[in-house]
């Protein structure tokens, strides 16, 4: 079971129908006991890294995704925001984040030919081997909506880079700890590739 | 990689979809939600979505309908028709919408737009006009599916939609739509010199050639059509399709 984070923030249903789609089974819920009893988690989000953050810590949510992930060391997906959200903070506001991966977040730069918000297709270099993406074809392009990236610390941490305007990390990876700035639940039989390989990756 | 968006366009009946042409002659095409499957298997950049009589029937969106189409639906996604409060937007974006477009109601004031793009942020709002061209070649504006003559220039809507803070705009020529005529450059070429916003053509496709002038020639920043994408062949036979990625991105900048 594959649970799919509910702290009121982020498009839960696409995020879901996806899941679905790659065969996974699915269950959208804000109950920790749920979430303990998750094989892997899904943390989704849409919007402002504050607002996001003071969701989840004010959901009661947050000591069961951390005791999941830190403790019983099982996979945690974030998705765009919920990427962002694994990081120590944002240059978008001032709440810490997680903390899980060594990373913060810095605002893209406008320039006449490059806008912010960052919203299309853009193609991805994998940098390092992956889990998740195991089936993701060479040539695949993922949907993207953002004006915030992810900036690692630790190159280990990155797992594949995109381009607008500068180069970033577009997909990190720490252990079982999974992050994406795209948006797989949108991106066509790529992203249904990504989910895929997500869902097979084995939980302890 | 290419950066053109391409983009079909499909029009809502009811739980229907149609083509029409020139705004009139509707013809059914088929079911939307089939339809969504099958452009899933294509590398759709985004899909549109536009109810042709929510507006006309002064009623908002058809939300159960909307949450079928996105639960097939795997792609960025747009929807347009009927559209005036905040909270409708809200709700289409919680069904797995991207994008909002706001036609009829931008003619009722500025409320909406302004407080639609504060909220959700420019990039999901998207402005889209229906130009018809007179006689003597002036382009005048027309709202709830081609019924209504507004007074507004097109230069001043635009503009004013541009200053609301939609962020992209739909140029719909009325007189090409369906026509597969090509779009008109002419029109597309004076919205896009006006805003510093993307503009989308739309109307009148008939073919490859035809999307790439208007990027080439109108400076379009996207491309969108209907019959183009859903009929095939000198009798317009239905059929969903979409041309190869490879070929698009050979074409388009």
């Amino acid at each position: 079971m594959i649970v799919v984070v509910d702290y009121g923030v982020g498009n839960l249903s696409s995020v879901g129908n996806m899941l679905r789609k790659a065969g996974a089974d699915v269950c959208i819920s804000n109950d920790p006991g749920e979430i303990s009893r998750a094989d892997k988690l899904l943390l989704p989000g849409v919007g402002h890294f504050d607002y996001g953050m003071k969701m989840l810590n004010s959901s009661g949510l947050r000591d069961a995704i951390e005791e999941f992930a830190l403790h019983m060391s099982r996979p945690v997906l974030g998705i765009c925001l919920g990427a962002q959200m694994l990081g120590k903070g944002s240059e978008e506001g001032d709440t810490p984040g997680l903390g899980w991966i060594d990373m913060e977040c810095r605002k893209l730069s406008a320039h006449p030919r490059i806008r912010v918000p960052h919203m299309g297709w853009a193609q991805i270099d994998k940098s390092q081997s992956s889990p998740l993406f195991d089936g993701v074809s060479e040539d695949a392009r993922f949907y993207f909506v953002h004006s915030y990236f992810m900036s690692c610390e630790n190159q280990k941490n990155v797992i594949a880079t995109a381009k607008h305007g500068v180069e970033f990390a577009c997909a990190v990876q720490q252990g079982q700890i999974f992050g994406t700035q795209f948006h797989p639940e949108k991106s066509l039989r790529h992203g249904l590739a990504l989910m895929s390989a997500y869902v097979r990756i084995v939980s302890k | 990689m290419n950066k053109t968006r391409v983009i079909p366009v499909l029009l809502l009946r009811g739980r229907g979809l149609v083509k029409t042409i020139k705004f009139k002659k509707s013809t059914y095409i088929g079911d939307p939600i089939n339809s969504v499957r099958i452009f899933n298997e294509k590398e759709v950049d985004e899909l549109v979505f536009l109810d042709i009589d929510a507006s006309r029937e002064k009623r908002g969106p058809d939300f159960d309908l909307l949450e079928d189409i996105a639960s097939e639906a795997f792609m960025p996604m747009a929807y347009g028709g009927g559209i005036t409060s905040v909270d409708q937007i809200r709700r289409v974006f919680a069904l797995g919408f991207e994008k909002v477009i706001i036609n009829s109601a931008a003619y009722g004031g500025e409320a909406l737009i302004r407080q639609a793009s504060v909220t959700f942020g420019a990039q999901s709002i998207v402005g889209c006009v229906d130009v018809k061209r007179t006689l003597l070649g002036r382009y005048e504006l027309f709202s709830h599916s081609g019924q209504t003559r507004q007074p507004v220039t097109l230069m001043e809507h635009v503009r004013s939609l541009e200053q609301q803070g939609v962020g992209e705009i739909i140029v719909n020529a009325v007189d090409r739509d369906g026509t597969q005529a090509g779009y008109d450059l002419k029109l597309i070429r004076e919205v896009a010199c006006a805003v510093h916003l993307p503009v989308v053509a739309c109307g009148g496709a008939g073919g490859i050639d035809d999307l790439v002038a208007a990027v080439n020639v109108g400076g379009a920043a996207a491309v969108a059509a209907g019959s183009l994408f859903v009929f095939v062949g000198p009798h317009r036979a239905v059929l969903m399709n979409y041309p190869p990625r490879a070929e698009l991105a050979r074409l388009l900048p």
